[in-house]
């Protein structure tokens, strides 16, 4: 079997790495020659994921943020975002629609949008150690020329 | 993220162009509430032709600025959004409280 390919980036819980993590993501993710929507899928899932690390995880300081890219079976993506901050007491309180403990930023919406947009999703924390969040995308080979 | 805006007989539009996240979410807010206060539309329109990505921060600006016009005694509607805050805007199920016009 072909070895897969990946990528781990580690950053610090500041807003302003929101952007370059779901441009790293969107950048890697290239080499599934995904469509425009596919990578704006994969954007937006990722936005959610280090959000909700940077919003929630470490509420009042700066902590460390993991995020590894990873290609399985040649053609899906999985993408893990992990935190060692706060953690969840109730992830399926979490991840209900419009649930929300964030500020006047945040629209509860965040869990909705990665579990809509990918096709697997799956959350573990426990309270004062950290969440992972991992989500895995299928990119649908694409035939012939552009 | 920028804002232009256009104000036509008691219509507000607000044209919005970059990229709406949660680092951008907060600023985006007191920018068009400032303008709300300036401009005491009767209807906001959120143009969001120029908008090349948003996420769920987005959604919380959008539900905002609908209650914000309630309160008002107005009326808030998204207008022309490009395709990927079109796709989160479908799968909040936000076109529910906000209504969506797409195309003029």
């Amino acid at each position: 079997m072909k070895e897969s390919n990946y990528i781990k980036l580690e950053f610090p819980s500041r807003s302003s790495n929101e952007a370059f993590a779901r441009t790293a993501a969107a950048a890697f993710a290239a080499q599934l020659d995904p469509t425009l929507e596919e990578l704006g899928d994969i954007k937006t899932a990722v936005s959610e994921a280090v959000t909700n690390a940077i919003v929630h995880a470490y509420p009042d300081s700066i902590g460390r943020i993991a995020m590894r890219l990873r290609i399985i079976k040649g053609s899906t993506l999985e993408i893990s975002v992990r935190d060692w901050g706060k953690g969840i007491a109730d992830v399926e309180q979490a991840m209900t629609p419009l649930f929300s403990t964030g500020g006047e930023e945040r629209s509860g919406m965040g869990f909705t949008i990665m579990g809509s947009f990918m096709d697997k999703l799956r959350v573990r924390s426990s309270p004062g150690r950290g969440t992972t969040v991992v989500m895995q995308r299928f990119i649908s080979p694409r035939q012939g020329l552009r | 993220m920028t804002i232009n805006t256009a104000f036509n007989s008691g219509r507000l539009t607000l044209y919005l162009a970059g990229e709406l996240d949660h680092h951008e979410a907060r600023n985006t807010i007191r920018r068009i509430e400032e303008l709300l206060d300036e401009y005491m539309p009767r209807d906001c329109v959120l143009d969001l032709a120029g908008l090349n990505f948003m996420d769920s921060s987005g959604i919380a600006v959008i539900i905002r600025v609908s209650r914000r016009m309630k309160t008002l005694g107005g009326r808030a509607w998204i207008e022309n959004p490009a395709k990927q805050p079109q796709r989160v805007i479908d799968a909040s199920g936000i076109d529910r409280l906000v209504p969506v016009a797409v195309g003029k």
